[in-house]
């Protein structure tokens, strides 16, 4: 059974179509990584599955239910966690109110501060809750916005490019992180690092034009000659 | 525990500062706390959501009128009057929350800004119910309270202190809630706010009706407490009032809104006793001030010394 399962999705800025009649199918527990050169429309893809672009045709299923029409909020509020491209974290604000704030949704008193500091601990950031969040660097603003994700425990949890900007040995935490919450999470990430891709997803989906060009284990992904054209490289 | 000391421990003052203060600053200091109230009310939208409201005014004369043209027409007494200068406000300020929120930025300004507009003309047009620009007097005896005569001093003073009160707890509680902590969210980033899985419009709304209703509550008492109604209080002047003391006193701080009050009216009041060409005095020290401390005086506070301060 498809957690999320998205039919004929499209969508044209000003007539340039970003992203182009994608069927799309995620079941339920997988890790599900979505690869694609420079402006291939990943963003924009994952972007129209959590509501915050509307498309031009198509359709989103969540869970078997119709939400193509509910806006961003509403599906957040069915299991839905997007963590964002360009960090978006609440730079005035101290790191464990950030993180608050995204928990705050799910539960009320003393749970949240339980909750912020285990989300905080899986990322690293245990020694950083007072601190604002503007001063923390860029990488650890990143795993500031992994941890607003993994607070609220989401039945899917969108990451958008989470490792850009990591160090390596951030990264290689990370690796264990999505392989610790494979299996009850369902997870989509879109990345370029290719370690990352190839070691921690089932599956992998590939856009190049704002269309699927091709599906299936990260072995068969290496292995197709389409998919090496477009982005691999031949080398 | 300190946030308690350092509220509570005003009203303790302004409390004590009754029995020992000259008339004139008496009078003064009552003045302060209603008009202190309003920018209580007008911080909350603007200081802790980020929602710049030029039509404040509306809300305040909301209040005003509610109160002020039941005791008119309908020889009402001051409580329920009260409650209808309340009911005033939440009417308003839904209505312009619903109407005004569906911009954003500028435009949100400038929707406000019309509306209020709109509310003045529409007083000065039913100048045979409002008195227009005239306005009208509220005459002792309909002054008072639950056997409580508002226009003697020392009770006037009470009745500014309960209220200002009201609206700085009120205030204190609502920014420690959760709901005023996402109110910040949403002025930090909204689109993030959304996208945690939080209805930013309903918060917004909400955060306009408790503004508003702030504001109404504010201006039905000053109408009360100083026996006039009149379409001055609708004009655009009464929308900037509460901007510039938020601006000063520190906006999204609990205290800033009265030290912005209490700075600007003596400001005034004491440039005014040096030459008559005072605002030129008044504009000078807020431009140094806007210069040196462009988050406010609470808010350099809070920056330099009492990083806690809500």
């Amino acid at each position: 059974m498809s957690l999320l399962s998205a039919r004929g999705l499209s969508k044209s800025f000003a007539g340039l179509q970003a992203v182009r009649n994608v069927d799309f199918d995620l079941p339920q527990g997988e890790v599900r990584a979505l690869i694609g050169p420079n402006g291939a429309g990943k963003t924009t893809l994952v972007g129209m599955i959590c509501g915050r672009i509307a498309p031009t045709v198509g359709t989103v299923h969540f869970d078997g239910r119709d939400i193509t029409r509910l806006p961003a909020h509403r599906r957040i509020r069915l299991g839905m966690a997007y963590t964002f491209q360009i960090t978006a974290i609440f730079a005035g604000l101290d790191v464990a109110e950030n993180v608050a704030l995204a928990a705050r949704r799910r539960l009320t008193g003393d749970a949240v501060a339980s909750a912020v500091e285990a989300a905080l601990a899986r990322v690293g950031l245990a020694g950083h809750a007072g601190q604002e969040a503007g001063d923390l660097s860029y990488g650890h603003q990143r795993l500031l916005e992994i941890a607003m994700g993994l607070v609220q425990e989401p039945r899917l949890l969108i990451l958008d490019e989470p490792t850009q900007g990591l160090a390596e040995a951030e990264i290689t935490a990370f690796k264990a992180l999505i392989r610790d919450l494979a299996g009850n999470t369902t997870v989509l990430l879109i990345e370029h690092n290719m370690s990352v891709v190839m070691e921690t997803a089932h599956r992998v989906s590939v856009l190049n034009f704002g269309e699927m060009l091709a599906e299936g284990t990260p072995d068969e992904i290496r292995g197709n000659a389409d998919v090496q054209a477009a982005y691999l490289g031949t080398g | 525990m300190k946030i308690a000391v350092l509220h509570i421990g005003l009203l303790a003052l302004l409390f004590a500062l009754q029995f020992v203060l000259p008339a004139y600053h008496h009078g003064n200091l009552a003045r302060i706390m209603v008009l202190a109230s309003y920018a209580v009310g007008y911080n909350v939208l603007f200081g802790y959501t980020g929602l710049l409201s030029l039509g404040h005014a509306l809300f305040f004369a909301a209040g005003m009128y509610g109160m002020a043209l039941t005791i008119d027409h309908l020889g009402w007494s001051p409580a329920p009057a009260l409650i209808a200068g309340l009911v005033a406000g939440l009417i308003v300020s839904a209505a312009l929350g619903v109407l005004a929120l569906r911009t954003a930025g500028v435009a949100f300004m400038i929707v406000t800004l019309m509306f209020a507009q709109a509310g003045y003309l529409t007083i000065l047009y039913f100048a045979e119910w409002t008195h227009g620009d005239e306005g009208f007097v509220i005459q002792q005896a309909q002054r008072v309270l639950w056997g409580i005569d508002l226009s003697d001093p020392s009770n006037r003073y009470f009745a500014a202190l309960a209220l200002f009160s009201v609206s700085l707890l009120v205030c204190l509680w609502l920014v420690r809630r959760p709901f005023g902590r996402t109110l910040v969210a949403i002025r930090e980033n909204e689109e993030r706010t959304a996208m945690l899985g939080y209805d930013t419009f309903a918060h917004k709304l909400g955060a306009v009706v408790i503004s508003g209703m702030i504001s109404a509550a504010a201006g039905a008492s000053y109408g009360l407490l100083f026996g006039y109604a009149g379409a001055t209080f609708a004009s655009v002047q009464y929308s900037i009032f509460p901007l510039l003391w938020v601006l000063l006193g520190g906006a999204g701080t609990v205290l800033g809104p009265f030290i912005g009050t209490l700075f600007m009216f003596y400001l005034i009041d004491l440039s005014s006793g040096i030459t008559t060409a005072y605002m030129l005095i008044a504009g000078v020290v807020l431009v140094a001030l806007t210069l040196f401390a462009p988050q406010g005086l609470a808010g350099e506070v809070r920056r330099r010394i009492w990083s806690w301060l809500p």
